[in-house]
């Protein structure tokens, strides 16, 4: 179990490894930096030292052990835009895209689990086809698209529920919250849903196909056999081997929830660090750009490191694999 | 006499398809007394395991029961409730399937299974369940069940897990089990281990037992009586002995001709020419003629019912004296 642990983790920061010369190069690549923070009519020699104090004249190798030196200690530089320090932006930014996007992968879970056990159990009633098409919209509608008709149903047309922003927030710590306020959750809703809708579909989709498998294997059979109630066969045996695989999908898509947040929060002007990236593409604030992207694959990394971990929770034939290997 | 513990009469499954709906088992009827073992023969796709899911209630659509009785001692079960029939399930009738491998769930500790199921059937505690459970692996001969019980199924041989799956079918000490080819997943060695096991719950608890399978060498072994079964109806039934040394229908005859011996007479074993019809080109008539030897014209005209013949049942139109007359 601990080589396995440790095999991942190296495996891991490989990544990262990676991810980081990624980030590193489009500071070389997406134009000369120092055009972006001089004017046009900079002379030459303030040029000169601009690029000193930045430390762009620095062999390519030292700059990026100084950027991965940093990196690690979530120091990313100073925004171009903002001339402020990207790492107080993001932190600035990132309660408001966590909260979404738990928000919208709770939803999606309680939802998509819900709807897929029902349909999978109750295949031939109206309700689980009516699923089916709702899942099939789901899948096949775009992000924006489903944002702008609930913005157009809920905020235009009945005006219930807040077009864009957070509403009221609530610091706690570093940390602001939508969740205390009725105005930060009623704006909580529409994005969420939109983040949310995908996911729903797919793990609806998957736990459907998964729970009509498992179903259809020796062992409930038996379990059938052996007179436990339906209840205990369903929720007790099916359900468990189900989940399986929709832990994995479902965690490896909490990292796309956050990325997908790009769109939705522009949609919805959510002051997150989805927006924060849009703006920062637009201004080719790269700081930020190259942050960003270190940070969303620290956390499709961590994701997955967890996921694998969760498995041998769930499996108990993993961890016998696991320790076997090991 | 006393009444036996399972009873079919004239049992019928059909599976509707869109073209119509296909007879698998048609008019079958035997019974199990307490204690004795009945081995069910026969081809796949002869209707032996349907038999046995139809008596304990698992025919699944779109498979259903088309008529006949069941009765497991006296009370008839075939039209019971859903939740009647659960409730027999695993109390009454205990069900062992052909793969150890895949009977139980890679999710839960054996002990978790076996004491779900007791506390499905009895009023016991989870300690007292717990205890039972010990006592049933010991039971079957699974070493240091104190420590066992706490094993997830894929740390168990194909054996041994079969084992647990027999704990399970006897946990609630039912007056029936099913047995549908228990020991065909299974190696030589580890088949006579739970073949003597199976004869031996059957004999020290009086249970009833229905063993489905299509190895001779195991009927011969455990079995009291034997019902030779051919495209979904019983063809010779009767003292297993007398089945073996003396076999009256053709196809028994054949079947018991391509069982393999040991006393290295060199000769061919016998094949039965041609395959069993599937179900949808059943023969009219008898539905083993188009390949049997023996076959007369009034064979490929009139379905042989069971007579009676000594301690057999044929249904064959060769030991009917009225047809022969009548053909000739």
């Amino acid at each position: 179990m601990l080589a396995f642990t440790l095999h991942r983790a190296i495996q891991a920061i490989g990544v990262m490894i990676a991810v980081g010369i990624i980030a590193f190069s489009m500071f070389r690549f997406a134009g000369d930096p120092v055009n972006q923070i001089v004017s046009l009519d900079t002379p030459p020699a303030e040029r000169a030292e601009v690029r000193k104090s930045l430390g762009l004249d620095d062999p390519v190798i030292v700059q990026f052990a100084r950027y991965v030196g940093n990196a690690a200690q979530f120091k990313f530089g100073v925004s171009y835009q903002f001339r402020q320090p990207v790492t107080a932006l993001l932190m600035e930014r990132m309660p408001a895209t966590l909260e979404l996007a738990t928000c919208a992968t709770v939803l999606a879970m309680v939802f998509g689990i819900l709807m897929g056990v029902y349909s999978a159990l109750r295949r031939d009633t109206l309700l689980a086809k009516a699923f089916q098409a709702i899942s099939l919209i789901g899948i096949s509608l775009p992000t924006f698209l489903i944002g702008i008709l609930l913005i157009y149903l809920f905020s235009v047309t009945l005006g219930w529920l807040p077009s864009f922003g957070r509403g009221d927030v609530v610091r706690i710590g570093w940390w602001t919250t939508g969740l205390l306020t009725v105005s930060g959750l009623k704006a909580l809703i529409m994005p969420s849903v939109t983040l949310g809708l995908f996911q729903m579909t797919l793990i609806m989709r998957l736990v459907r196909a998964e729970m009509l498998e498992v179903l259809r294997t020796d062992y409930i059979r038996f379990a059938r056999a052996r007179g436990l109630t339906t209840r205990a066969i369903h929720f007790g045996h099916a359900l468990k081997n189900t989940l399986v695989p929709v832990i994995t999908v479902a965690g490896l898509q909490f990292g796309s929830v956050i990325a997908f947040a790009i769109i939705t929060e522009t949609v919805f002007q959510w002051p997150g660090m989805g927006l924060l990236f849009v703006q920062a593409v637009q201004n080719v604030d790269i700081p930020i750009m190259a942050a960003y992207l270190l940070m969303v694959s620290l956390i499709f990394v961590t994701i997955n490191f967890v996921v694998d971990i969760l498995y041998t929770v769930v499996d108990p034939r993993l961890r016998s694999t696991i320790s076997g290997a090991a | 006499m006393t009444e036996p513990v399972l009873s079919v009469r004239d049992l019928q499954v059909e599976f509707a398809l869109r073209r119509g709906a296909l007879r698998a088992i048609d008019g079958v009827s035997f019974d199990i007394a307490k204690g004795e073992v009945l081995g069910v023969v026969g081809e796949s796709g002869a209707g032996k395991s349907v038999t046995g899911l139809a008596v304990i209630g698992l025919i699944d659509p779109p498979g259903r029961i088309a008529g006949g009785e069941i009765y497991l001692s006296g009370l008839r079960i075939d039209h019971l409730p859903p939740e009647d029939l659960r409730r027999i399930r695993g109390k009454r009738i205990g069900m062992i399937f052909q793969d150890p491998l895949t009977s139980l769930n890679p999710l839960y500790r054996i002990g978790d299974q076996i004491v779900e199921t007791i506390r499905t059937h009895t009023n016991l505690s989870e300690q007292a369940a717990r205890k039972r459970a010990i006592d049933l692996l010991a039971e079957v001969g699974i070493p240091a069940p104190d420590k066992r019980i706490d094993g997830y199924p894929h740390e168990f041989s194909g054996g041994m897990r079969q084992r647990v799956v027999i704990a399970l079918a006897i946990c609630a000490e039912p007056e029936l089990i099913i047995a549908d080819e228990p020991t065909t997943a299974l190696d030589v060695s580890v088949q006579a281990q739970i073949i003597s096991l199976i004869k031996r719950l059957g004999r020290d608890h009086g249970t009833a037992v229905m063993l489905v399978t299509h190895d001779m060498g195991v009927i011969a072994e455990t079995s009291d009586r034997v019902a030779v079964m051919y495209s979904g109806r019983i063809a010779e039934i009767g003292p297993v002995q007398d089945v073996i040394q003396n076999p009256m229908h053709p196809y028994a005859k054949g079947l018991m001709g391509a069982i393999p011996t040991l006393a290295g007479e060199d000769k061919r074993l016998v094949q039965i020419p041609g395959s069993m019809p599937r179900l949808s080109a059943i023969p009219q008539g008898c539905s083993f003629n188009p390949r049997c030897a023996f076959a007369f014209d009034w064979c490929r005209i009139e379905r042989p019912e069971p007579i009676r013949h000594g301690t057999q049942a044929v249904a064959c139109h060769l030991y009917d004296a009225s047809v022969k007359e009548t053909a000739a």
